[in-house]
């Protein structure tokens, strides 16, 4: 393998996974926002105003570092990934540029309103701009997501004489059956990161023994939709994007499992170190025949290990991958028991007195970020070796003139730039968190900052 | 139907010249009009609520540049990768010190904030001067469709050519005039005493450098790029763009002197509109033309095929729209000049 190929991929894996910690809170946070507002457009409660302005803030700071961060992606495809775009830029392109023209506009322009316009806006009017950041986030995800599964399952093109990847199809491209899945299990991972961050929130806030009616306004929201989520999460979105890369797939399905050896009755491995030299797996820890039965829903399948493909057809990373998936199964797995007890704690009452769960609560906040980023990393290190899957290979994609030498230079650029930013990103996020809502006997509640008048 | 999203992608760019460079021009010039933390809160808060909205302009062109003209996007980007990425910098640190700057009130913080913002505005400018310049000068494209650009050479015109040389340093500072003009226009319309007046001044004194740097550039693209000359002879309406342009730089003046802040920032608008229409008018139908005119990458061979470019049409049309109907509310909501709190009391 050359090494400029390896610096461009670790520059755009750097730079996407950094980039997705803040569109992910913002997706999940804007349905929360419309959930704030909703709530109290019904009750007529100002509380529920003062709860949307303060997770508006937070969402401010959050939505500038993920557009800064987000605008170096889409240049990267041409900077880093030149021969990728000149072959596929008429397919994923539309995609692409349909997420600026569509969901951008919409997300910055009502963006502003919401958090520079309340007063203008009535109420009503500004319950409608927090409707349209959520449409726009959302939206924007869809087309990125849609982008993503065309490279995972390509469809809705055709290949000239060229070797030029050309549009066929602009429905089969936007709702490509791959999307469909992939996008409602993305949104669940986001909307699982928001409450997971209110919740905790919410959870500091009485533990603490400060803001205690915003705590119980957080925590209550945060259980209630985040308990939702993480049982869809895994059923039906979870268990309908593995059946599609068991059809599709089948060799990303065998290295995400780690199973080497076609077999009937394959087990499912909960622990355990991939070998990949000896081609093995280190004290395994099993469920016999399960997976069979989760795949094709009989015991006795067989299920083909990687010992059935061509090893120049294998993900390059198998033990990275497998970690991926399983670090992401097991946490899913941890959101449903903790998510559906605390729901049940605030169905039978105990929950804003219970220091326990309100503990774990807090404690939960960094996992649903490393969920969704092992998440990520399954879907892309499982598509390799491919970097549109069965059509183009990772190496053929790479910008052919841009040496190693250019791109670690950028690269180590967006490192140190990162760094800070992430630091000045947790030191506002946390003042915010410590300067709390506007207590609720306040008497004049007015939006913090007003810059424009007539 | 390459040539229509040619005229598309083209009224994208104008589009984002136009609102992006209020609020880079207001950057590049923040320090000098605005003195007191008051003032600062009115520069910035005359393009707070709407930066982020016009950079979009910057993704939703980079964006349809790429599924219309993809051998553009690959052989361009990756070419200017490095000037490319620097600008992604500054964007970065421009977008966070609009942002960051006013949730702490403190001597060290916002200073710091304002300072960034003005130097990664005024670097922005100069930067992205040097890429228009490098596209009309033609860049080392070889028969591969790529070539790579170095930040400089030896600032000659030669056939290896660097970003920087001789000619585009002289369109960066171009672009950085007409930015601090266009920039200066914008923050007078929209603030009220002591930034008012600086503003209007600045205004005044950037004209004559943007008067006489126009007129020089223009002579000189003439004889760097030959594809301009031809087209102005083989189609002479085509000299309706430099008329908008010097009708928009005299309007700009008229206005300074009739002080009527709006038309002076609309004539500034006309200005830039028909310096960027020219070059596209004058570089048709090369896209990024080459050293070596055999090479140049054109309208027909960077295009993409025509279903994706039909239906692109289609969406396209639509989404314009809605985004212009999004900005007209916008810019109504925030209409009228900016007013702000008194000088914050540190801590």
């Amino acid at each position: 393998m050359e090494p400029a190929l390896d610096v461009h991929r670790l520059h755009f894996a750097f730079t996407v996974t950094f980039h997705y910690i803040f569109p992910q809170l913002t997706m999940g946070l804007a349905l929360l926002l419309v959930y704030l507002k909703t709530k109290a457009l019904r009750t007529n409660n100002e509380h529920y105003n003062r709860a949307a302005r303060f997770w508006g803030r937070i969402f401010g700071i959050n939505f500038a570092v993920g557009v800064v961060t987000g605008i170096p992606l889409e240049f990267q495809f041409g900077t880093n990934w030149a021969a990728f775009s000149r072959a596929a830029g008429g397919v994923i392109g539309q995609t692409l540029a349909m997420e600026g023209v569509f969901s951008f506009f919409l997300e910055s322009s009502f963006l502003g309103l919401f958090l520079f316009g309340e007063k203008k806006l009535g109420r009503i009017g500004h319950w409608w701009s927090a409707f349209l950041v959520w449409l726009g986030s959302w939206l924007s995800g869809y087309f990125i997501v849609a982008t993503n599964a065309w490279m995972q399952y390509p469809t809705g093109h055709r290949v000239d004489s060229h070797g030029q990847i050309e549009l066929a199809s602009f429905w089969a491209l936007l709702l490509n059956k791959w999307v469909l899945w992939q996008y409602a299990h993305t949104m669940l991972g986001a909307m699982q990161t928001g409450c997971f961050v209110m919740a905790a929130v919410g959870a500091f806030y009485l533990l603490t023994k400060r803001h205690e009616s915003y705590g119980r306004t957080f925590v209550k929201g945060g259980v209630l939709v985040g308990a939702v989520a993480a049982i869809l999460q895994l059923f039906p979105t979870g268990d309908a994007q593995g059946k599609l890369i068991a059809d599709n797939q089948p060799v990303t399905l065998a290295a995400m499992e780690g199973l080497f050896e076609t077999q009937r009755g394959a087990p499912l491995v909960i622990l355990g170190q991939p070998d990949v030299q000896k081609r093995r797996l280190d004290n395994p820890l099993q469920i016999p025949s399960m997976l069979s039965f989760l795949t094709y829903q009989q015991w006795t399948a067989n299920v083909r290990g990687l010992d059935a493909f061509p090893q120049d057809q294998w993900p390059d990373m198998i033990a990275l991958l497998y970690y991926s998936y399983h670090v992401m199964v097991g946490l899913g797995t941890i959101f449903i028991a903790v998510m559906v007890l605390a729901a049940l704690m605030l169905w039978l009452r105990k929950l804003y007195d219970s220091r326990v769960m309100l503990w774990a609560l807090m404690l939960c906040v960094p996992l649903p970020y490393i969920a969704n980023t092992a998440g990520w990393m399954t879907a892309e290190l499982g598509r390799q070796p491919w970097l549109i899957y069965g059509l183009m290979r990772t190496a053929h994609g790479v910008s052919p003139r841009v040496g190693a030498g250019n791109a670690w230079f950028t690269l180590i650029g967006f490192m140190g730039l990162y760094t800070v930013l992430g630091i000045l990103w947790l030191f506002l996020v946390y003042r915010e968190i410590e300067d709390g809502p506007e207590p609720d006997d306040s008497l004049h509640s007015e939006p913090a900052i007003a810059v424009a008048a007539d | 139907m390459g040539t229509i999203w040619f005229c598309l992608v083209a009224i994208m760019i104008t589009v984002y010249v136009l609102l992006d460079g209020f609020d880079l021009g207001a950057g590049a010039i923040h320090l000098l009009v605005a003195k007191t933390d008051a003032e600062r809160r009115q520069v910035l808060a005359s393009v707070g609520p709407v930066w982020d909205g016009n950079e979009v302009w910057l993704i939703a062109g980079g964006g349809t540049l790429y599924f219309a003209f993809p051998a553009l996007y690959a052989g361009g980007f990756s070419g200017f990768y490095l000037p490319l990425m620097i600008v992604l910098w500054l964007l970065i640190l421009r977008g966070t010190s609009i942002e960051f700057r006013n949730h702490i009130i403190s001597r060290v913080w916002d200073p710091f904030w304002d300072f960034l913002f003005c130097v990664s505005s005024l670097l922005l400018a100069i930067f992205f001067g040097a890429a228009l310049a490098n596209v009309v000068r033609g860049v080392p494209l070889d028969a591969s469709g790529y070539f790579f650009e170095p930040l400089w050479t030896d600032f000659r015109l030669g056939e290896q050519t660097g970003i920087l040389d001789w000619y585009t340093i002289l369109v960066s500072v171009l672009a950085l005039l007409v930015l601090v003009m266009h920039g200066a226009l914008w923050v007078r319309m929209k603030t009220t005493g002591p930034v008012n007046k600086r503003s209007a001044k600045l205004a005044a004194n950037s004209w004559w450098g943007v008067l006489i740097l126009t007129a020089a550039v223009t002579a000189i693209t003439f004889g760097i790029q030959p594809q301009v000359k031809e087209n102005f002879i083989t189609w002479p309406w085509g000299f309706v763009f430099p008329l908008l342009a010097v009708a928009g730089i005299a309007g700009v003046r008229f206005e300074l002197v009739k002080r009527d802040e709006r038309k002076a920032f609309f004539a500034s608008c006309a200005y830039l509109t028909g310096m960027l229409t020219s070059v596209v008018f004058g570089l048709y139908p090369l896209v990024l033309p080459a050293r070596n005119p055999v090479y140049s990458l054109t309208v027909a061979n960077a295009k993409a095929a025509d279903y994706g470019l039909k239906v692109g049409a289609v969406w396209w049309t639509i989404g314009i729209l809605l985004a212009t109907g999004y900005f007209t509310y916008v810019y109504r909501s925030f209409g009228g000049k900016v007013v702000v709190a008194k000088d914050q009391t540190y801590h």
